[in-house]
């Protein structure tokens, strides 16, 4: 995979390149990619996975939260180069080809989104919170997304709807 | 944004990041959390023509108390390490207040207590809770290792005492000579903001009187700041209203805020004294863990 930059003139001396082998939503991929490449550029330009949003790109509203071997982190604040060996997940990773994973249903049920721009952020911070606990009380979903931002929802319906994939997940596993 | 370009080195052990480090002199910088660094890389605010990132450095992950009590947290321990952590719980009360209280939860999955410990923002938590305990830094070189209070291992805003070539490798909280209590209290305005004022307490205590005070006060100061003479207003003595009450006192006076967007320097001077004495309160009747996020 080649990644194309603008050229504003700067120097035109090569710059180090560096190729990387990840796995992404469960495919292998190998980049060669420059060490200041962010992951959320890795991401959206690299791989054309626009899912992943760019909100703020401070570190603050989330928007931009992936899986890295399973932990959220905010893709605008890690280097591409830092994902070699390592395996990231995407909204795009959620959905089989036939069914929608149950916190995009919990989301379509309970109407957790409106804009839609913070849900990929939303849903995989939650993915993370499901894994590590699977039946959270409202105080910890709320707690576990206080990284995300959402300007439209008031986070009501949000928490509903990791509350609702919660509850789905846990039946589905026969607890 | 993206940053300005740079080198990358992703070495295997702590002899060839230093290495790398000599070779980068004042222009190499270590990535280990990277959740101040890479956001003041994007700003353009630091430009390091070489990173040499830690990550792939085994053995740095671990926090873990020696036999004698004394807590030794590496330099690739994150924040969620330690929210999660038992021994905290357990044995360090004002850390495991703190703990959920820095950044969001996101951001503590990858960042570290060591990192923010040498990025030194007036405005880290970790930098005040550490001086409470009376804490260090041990720092690796090529010369071998070395431990440095963190009193003197910040020495201003963003600047610390390691050498270009010096990696911090681990934070050193010391064993409580009593019966450790205290919390830390963070005023923010919302989630992931950095603190409009925090205080970092704790004490020691034997039989009735206190034997060990530490204060640590966030974001109220071009730096870190020690409120000593709070402290030995409650140092020999148990913990009574009138103690507590001027150990709030002195620590506000020792408070030099500004004021700005986040409240008027009036309003955190308060608020310093205010928190000091919440939280000397809950020590005094035993409840050590006082992690309340103030609204």
């Amino acid at each position: 995979m080649t990644m194309v930059f603008d050229d504003r003139g700067e120097e035109t001396a090569e710059f180090p390149v560096r190729r990387i082998k990840f796995t992404i939503n469960g495919e292998k991929k190998i980049a060669e990619v420059e060490p200041r490449l962010l992951l959320s550029h890795l991401i959206r330009q690299g791989l054309r996975l626009t899912g992943t949003h760019m909100g703020c790109d401070t570190t603050n509203c989330g928007a931009c939260t992936v899986l890295v071997d399973g932990r959220a982190v905010k893709s605008c604040t890690m280097l591409a180069v830092q994902v070699d060996g390592h395996s990231v997940e995407t909204v795009e990773g959620l959905a089989t080809a036939s069914e929608l994973h149950p916190l995009q249903e919990g989301f379509r049920e309970e109407h957790g989104l409106q804009c839609g721009f913070c849900t990929p952020g939303m849903m995989m911070a939650a993915k993370s919170l499901l894994e590590a606990n699977p039946d959270p009380t409202e105080e910890e979903v709320r707690w576990a997304l206080s990284g995300n931002l959402c300007r439209c929802t008031g986070y009501q319906n949000i928490v509903k709807s990791v509350l609702w994939a919660a509850s789905k997940m846990r039946a589905a596993s026969g607890e | 944004m993206y940053p300005s370009r740079f080198r990358y080195e992703a070495p295997h052990s702590l002899d060839e990041a230093i290495t790398l480090l000599r070779s980068g002199g004042d222009e190499a910088k270590v990535l280990a959390g990277g959740q101040s660094l890479v956001p003041l890389m994007k700003l353009r605010f630091a430009s390091p023509e070489l990173i040499v990132d830690i990550n792939s450095v085994p053995g740095l992950a671990y926090h873990r108390a020696d036999s004698d009590g004394t807590l030794r947290v590496g330099a690739l321990c994150r924040h969620v390490d330690l929210e999660r952590s038992g021994l905290l719980k357990d044995t360090q009360p004002t850390m495991a207040a703190a703990a959920p209280l820095i950044a969001d939860p996101i951001v503590r999955n990858r960042g570290t207590l060591v990192g923010s410990l040498c990025h030194a923002d007036p405005q880290g938590d970790w930098a005040s809770v550490v001086l409470s305990l009376g804490g260090s830094v041990v720092a690796q070189g090529p010369g071998g290792r070395r431990q440095i209070p963190v009193a003197e291992f910040v020495t201003g805003p963003f600047q610390n005492v390691l050498a270009p070539d010096e990696i911090a490798v681990e934070a050193v909280i010391p064993p409580a000579r009593g019966v450790r209590a205290g919390g830390y209290l963070k005023l923010e305005r919302r989630v992931g903001d950095f603190a409009t004022v925090g205080v970092a307490v704790s004490i020691e205590t034997s039989g009735d009187s206190v034997t060990r005070a530490g204060i640590g006060l966030t974001g109220v100061g071009g730096s870190t700041i020690h409120a000593a003479e709070a402290e030995r207003a409650l140092v020999g003595k148990p913990l009574t209203a009138e103690s507590i009450a001027e150990a709030g006192q002195l620590a506000a006076a020792a408070a030099n805020p500004r004021t700005d967007h986040r409240g008027s320097a009036e309003y955190k001077r308060h608020m310093v004294a205010t928190f000091v004495e919440r939280i000397l309160s809950g020590a005094g009747r035993g409840h050590t863990n006082a992690a309340e996020r103030a609204a």
